[in-house]
């Protein structure tokens, strides 16, 4: 069977120049880059090749990039490193439609006494900047907002928000796992204090990230232990996945044109076909400020995991905001945040393109998914009901 | 993933009996579209009043509209009466089981079946008569009583899995904790726990269970040591036995048959057992 593998909001191909590059330091080059030796000097050099790289990814400096485990981590780093730096201050922002990473971290902060303002999303998912205004206080410690939403791939005016927090002298993360790689990221003309990066969405394998810091930004070590990472992360450095993720983020840099050309015109292309051929379907969020690459959309009176069976039948790989997918028996926090109703919340799909899919994998998406998407209609109650109601039935 | 059962995938992929039946003898829906799954059912009755034909529409994931298809299998060609008595264990257990998390879409099914036959008695399922616990899902005290009863349930998480109350909002968990309580306390009174009698075995079962148990529990230990050990008769509850390869020799094979190997087959094959070593 072949596989159509449109799911890289979830995780992306190791890209085989990465691979490549790694593979001698699981080998050969097996040395600890802190050793006086030769043997580990050499290792040294080469971790410092992909501190450049990554800074130039970002447009930073070397000094500002922290190697971490995954997303995860960097968020958790991000958040409890500001916390601790500033411990008198107990109050934390944050959007409704963050990722777990940082959402869970927020219940757990809640249940330890802070108070955790969490900023609404309107109908296609755009921040409620006032709110988020009037919810900055002296007393806020942090403000964390995600730079693009995994499920909707809408992108949120990160600059002009660090404009609102930075006028308060208030710490801005962002969690850019999504947008990297898919959107310019520029550093040196940003208002982000730290910005989080998790390797294996940019082709990078799992188990490695980068939590950006700005110069001057303080910052208490979450992860306690050696010098490494100039003492924000302890802990011998995973080398050849960090060489691998600076040959990634090499990569990323290059890949960013044919992102927002090529990629962004498949992600249409489906998207368009996808409207024109199946009724009562609508895209999920803002349309115009969007990572190029995802694409959510609803098929109203459907079930998204039955969906998602049927395709995964015949090779193809998405993934869905339906509440029988997550194991929860709600739709996504994100969907419910958005207030997608409730007809079409239940059969939401997302399809997250890369730069390895091709005109030919979205034709045939395009041919498989409508009669999928029928054949579940004739299955449910409701569509029939629906067809009588417009005189159709 | 999901781990469905071929059965559930065979019952998702090829539903049978998709369809709504013109002019039913009896039909029923539970669920809605907020809800994230509903099911349509309508029946027709033969000259015997047997279930003649059984048809179902469902809105949702992949288990329910498995749990959909094995309802109308199962319940076709029975009458009202036997209908009555399937229970969402039976459509589970039909489709050679179902996740814990999604024993909901069985729920539905036997739900589903009992609105439709009191549909057809001209009786109605009043919601109204009853509280509702669960205010996310609308699920009521009886609905969440009966799964309790019929699956054995003992947490919220698991009333949650079988009825989704408690699944939205999580503001009825206290309440659903002491239904919980309140019901298993019941159940406790009506039937005594009552301590299992250990099965009688005949001869052949009991040479069969001491070969599986020695298979099994033993010899494989042994022959990590480099020993073996050999099955060589059975009389009442005296097994004798004879040690091979190294354990032969060994000194603390005594000690290795008394403490080991008899109390394995006292574990599992009977409290009566006696091993005897045969010398070669």
């Amino acid at each position: 069977m072949r596989t159509v593998y449109v799911d890289n909001n979830a995780t992306t191909k190791v890209a085989p120049e990465v691979l490549e590059a790694m593979l001698p330091y699981f080998k050969e080059l097996y040395g600890n880059p802190s050793s006086m030796h030769f043997f580990g000097g050499q290792v040294q050099k080469k971790i410092n090749e992909a501190r450049e790289q990554a800074a130039d990814f970002l447009g930073a400096e070397p000094s500002e990039i922290v190697f971490t485990s995954c997303g995860t981590e960097s968020d958790n780093s991000a958040i409890f490193g500001t916390l601790d730096s500033y411990p008198e201050k107990r109050h934390f922002v944050t959007s409704r439609v963050e990722h777990p990473a940082v959402m869970n971290v927020c219940t757990s902060l809640g249940r330890k006494g802070y108070r955790v303002t969490e900023v609404s999303v309107d109908r296609e998912g755009r921040l409620d900047l006032d709110e988020l205004r009037e919810s900055l206080m002296d007393g806020t410690v942090l403000v964390s907002i995600m730079y693009a939403n995994n499920e909707t791939g809408v992108v949120f005016p990160i600059e002009e928000i660090g404009e609102i927090v930075k006028s308060r002298g208030i710490p801005f993360h962002t969690d850019a796992v999504q947008a990297a790689g898919k959107i310019p990221l520029n550093m040196k003309k940003s208002a982000v204090d730290m910005l989080s990066i998790s390797g294996h969405k940019l082709h990078a394998p799992k188990g490695i990230g980068i939590l950006y810091i700005r110069k001057g930004t303080k910052f208490s070590p979450f992860m306690i232990g050696g010098h490494q990472e100039k003492g924000r992360r302890g802990g011998t450095e995973n080398v050849p996945y960090i060489i691998g993720l600076g040959k990634a983020c090499e990569m990323a840099k290059r890949n960013l044109e044919d992102e927002n050309t090529r990629v962004k015109a498949l992600r249409d292309y489906l998207e368009i076909k996808i409207l024109e051929k199946i009724p009562n379907t609508l895209v999920n969020g803002d349309r115009v400020h969007r990572l190029p690459n995802t694409v959510s959309v609803s098929f109203e009176y459907v079930e998204g995991e039955s969906i998602l069976l049927l395709l995964s039948d015949l090779g193809i790989c998405a993934s869905s905001g339906s509440a029988c997918t997550s194991g929860s028996l709600e739709p996504s926090h994100v969907l419910r945040a958005m207030g997608v109703p409730f007809t079409a919340a239940h059969g939401s799909i997302r399809f997250s393109l890369s730069i390895y899919n091709t005109k030919e994998e979205m034709d045939y998406i395009i041919e498989h998914l409508p009669p999928i998407i029928q054949r579940l209609r004739d299955i449910s109650p409701f569509w029939k009901d629906y067809l009588k109601s417009q005189g159709k039935g | 993933m999901w781990d469905y059962t071929e059965k559930v995938k065979d019952h998702f992929l090829n539903p049978r009996n998709v369809g709504e039946i013109e002019n039913p003898d009896g039909s029923g829906e539970v669920g809605s579209l907020a809800c994230g799954d509903a099911l349509r059912l309508s029946f027709k009755l033969d000259e015997n009043k047997r279930i003649r034909e059984v048809k179902f529409k469902t809105f949702g994931c992949a288990s329910a509209i498995a749990s959909s298809s094995a309802l109308t299998e199962i319940i076709k060609g029975m009458t009202l009466e036997e209908a009555e008595k399937v229970t969402n264990q039976d459509i589970a257990n039909y489709l050679g089981g179902l996740p814990e998390e999604k024993m909901h879409c069985s729920v539905m099914g036997r739900e589903a079946l009992e609105v439709a036959i009191a549909n057809y008695r001209g009786q109605k399922v009043e919601k109204e008569e009853f509280e509702i616990v669960c205010k996310c899902f609308g699920v009521t005290d009886r609905e969440i009583i009966r799964a309790i009863r019929e699956n054995n349930l003992k947490t919220v998480e698991q009333v949650t899995y079988y009825t989704k109350a408690g699944g939205g909002c999580a503001q009825c968990h206290p309440k659903i904790e002491a239904i919980i309580e309140k019901v298993r306390k019941e159940m406790e009174q009506e039937a005594p726990p009552v301590k299992e009698e250990k099965r009688r075995l005949t001869n052949i079962q009991k040479i069969k269970l001491i070969e599986e148990t020695l298979g099994r529990e033993i010899v494989p230990a042994l022959k990590a040591d480099g020993g073996d050990l050999e099955l060589i008769d059975v009389e009442g509850n005296k097994v004798y036995v004879a040690l091979r390869g190294k354990c032969s020799f060994c000194p603390s094979s005594g000690f290795t048959l008394k403490q080991y190997v008899e109390s394995k087959l006292k574990e599992f094959v009977s409290e009566e057992i006696v091993v005897e070593e045969v010398r070669p």
